[in-house]
């Protein structure tokens, strides 16, 4: 089992780092003086943020939703959230552009018009990757609330305290690791999306490329160890939100 | 979401602010996930079913969505065995070394796909340590899909696992049960919930599985070409009708596949969701 793990995914994730430094840390540096694969990380970076923003608040706010009141189609809306999980990013890089493609899409023409361009800019690339986050946060914050029952937010309500005190006081701080660890696992996701992406960015070099897409052409250009550099850089970062989730765990649910 | 636990009596109790909050959010999943996918639907039915059928029954379209249906099949029930056994060691097992492989199995979720893609070929390309070659074989297909759904069936076992009581399993084995009957008559049984909600989630992600295999599969028609790379090119050649006529078959998998998972959760409890 040790060895399946170890050929499967400790090496080969491992050779990253060794490619990238197998010669000397030139040609890291080569690839950040580079100033359209840091349009491309900082690309990145801001739609990743603001991904995570929008669906830490849509995450919060639904898990809520979900768990405390009672409403027709709820266990619709419940199975629902899951969508994304099991979707193919292509295929929702293609529904996206099919409604808000400026061309032809069902509103894009009328966003266009209005002067909002979502496919091949920045927009589209934030929806395609808020899409394929969007149940993380639910995920992780709906197995916390339901544990943490509704006592204590009960107390507060009936001691005189209102809805938005009750929940910054009480429902907060105690849904506060199942929050981050969704924050955490969303953020891994936004900033590593490749396939939505690549259907809604345009990939335009300087522009709309973002770093996962950086990988893909750098290696097709015959650049390997650019690929493999930008390649580090992602990788660094989806291991040290594996080692801050694992690192948080133990108060939470493990 | 294991929200509905209990089969109480279907009213609102939504307060006027809950309401407001549940029809914003209703807004934004509507405009960023409902009337996409409802796009993909009608595009893929505006000519009719023939035009349909001929478009997912074209050769090479059938080739493809052929080779991922079997290659996830194969891996998935891969990870049926490994993962039931990968979860088996670390619940069960203390060992030096435990926390890293927790942090292991997580590795291939959180990677970027197309970084996993780079890693692979990295180790079983063409200048791999190795010698052997996986790029551009049916085989890269099968590495890809191995990689990205490794998490799915461990995860999804672990937790259920873990609340198993291991006072049942004494007390088969001092009324004279095998451990071979104790698996079958009392681990499986309480695991398999689990078991198929992992399974179900990692046959999905492999049927549509993109990044990590496009550096490595070489993307050949009939060979190695998957039904993501399909349905890209189909949307690269300007081909919607096409493409979506592809995607409407793994909108259909993915609604079963939660279905499904709907389903086992009301089996499975707590956090033994995958």
């Amino acid at each position: 089992m040790v060895a399946y793990l170890f050929l499967l995914v400790a090496w080969p994730v491992s050779l990253v780092a060794i490619n990238t430094f197998a010669d000397g840390p030139g040609v890291l540096l080569g690839v950040l003086a580079d100033p359209d694969i840091i349009v491309a990380l900082r690309l990145t970076v801001v739609v990743a943020l603001v991904a995570v923003l929008v669906n830490t608040v849509f995450g919060v706010g639904v898990s809520l939703l979900l768990v405390r009141y009672e409403f027709p189609g709820k266990r619709v809306l419940s199975a629902l959230i899951d969508l994304p999980l099991s979707v193919s990013p292509v295929v929702v890089g293609l529904a996206l552009v099919l409604v808000y493609g400026g061309r032809s899409g069902w509103f894009g023409p009328a966003l266009e018009g209005a002067g909002v361009q979502v496919i091949f800019a920045t927009p589209g690339i934030i929806l395609a990757t808020a899409f394929v986050a969007l149940p993380l946060v639910i995920r992780e914050v709906v197995p916390v609330l339901e544990e943490i029952g509704t006592e204590q937010e009960q107390a507060a309500r009936s001691l005189g305290a209102g809805a938005v005190q009750t929940f910054r006081r009480i429902t907060l701080p105690a849904i506060k690791w199942g929050v981050v660890y969704g924050v955490v696992l969303s953020l891994a996701r936004s900033l590593g999306e490749f396939g939505a992406v690549k259907v809604v960015s345009g990939n335009i070099s300087g522009s709309t490329r973002t770093a996962t897409l950086v990988v893909e052409e750098q290696y097709l250009n015959f650049n390997q160890p650019g690929a493999y550099a930008v390649a580090f850089l992602l990788a660094m970062v989806s291991v040290a939100c594996i080692v801050v989730v694992a690192a948080i765990r133990p108060r939470g649910n493990r | 979401m294991t929200a509905v636990a209990v089969a109480a009596p279907r009213r609102s109790t939504l307060t006027r602010s809950a309401g407001l909050g549940l029809g914003v959010a209703m807004l934004w999943f509507s405009l960023l996930v409902l009337i996409p996918l409802l796009a993909i639907i009608v595009t893929a039915s505006q000519g009719g079913w023939p035009a349909f059928w001929a478009a997912i029954t074209n050769e090479q379209t059938a080739a493809a969505i052929r080779l991922t249906v079997m290659h996830a099949f194969l891996v998935t029930a891969v990870n049926v065995v490994m993962g039931t056994v990968i979860a088996w060691v670390l619940v069960r097992d203390r060992f030096w070394g435990r926390s890293v492989l927790e942090v292991l199995i997580d590795i291939p979720f959180a990677l970027p796909t197309i970084v996993a893609g780079l890693v692979l070929l990295a180790l079983y390309g063409s200048d791999g340590p190795f010698g052997i070659s996986v790029a551009n074989r049916s085989s890269a297909v099968f590495l890809a899909f191995l990689f990205v759904t490794l998490p799915f069936v461990v995860r999804a076992v672990q937790p259920v696992l873990e609340e198993i009581e291991v006072e049942v399993e004494e007390a088969a084995v001092s009324l004279g049960a095998s451990r071979f009957t104790v698996l079958r008559r009392i681990i499986l049984p309480s695991l398999a919930p689990a078991i198929i909600a992992g399974a179900t989630l990692s046959f999905a992600r492999a049927m549509g599985e993109y990044g990590s295999l496009v550096l490595l599969s070489g993307n050949l028609p009939f060979q190695t070409e998957v039904t993501s790379v399909r349905m890209l090119g189909s949307i690269e050649n300007d081909n919607l009708p096409g493409a979506a006529a592809i995607a409407a078959v793994l909108l259909v998998i993915a609604l079963a596949v939660i279905v499904t998972l709907d389903v086992v959760q009301r089996k499975v409890s707590g956090r033994g969701r995958g």
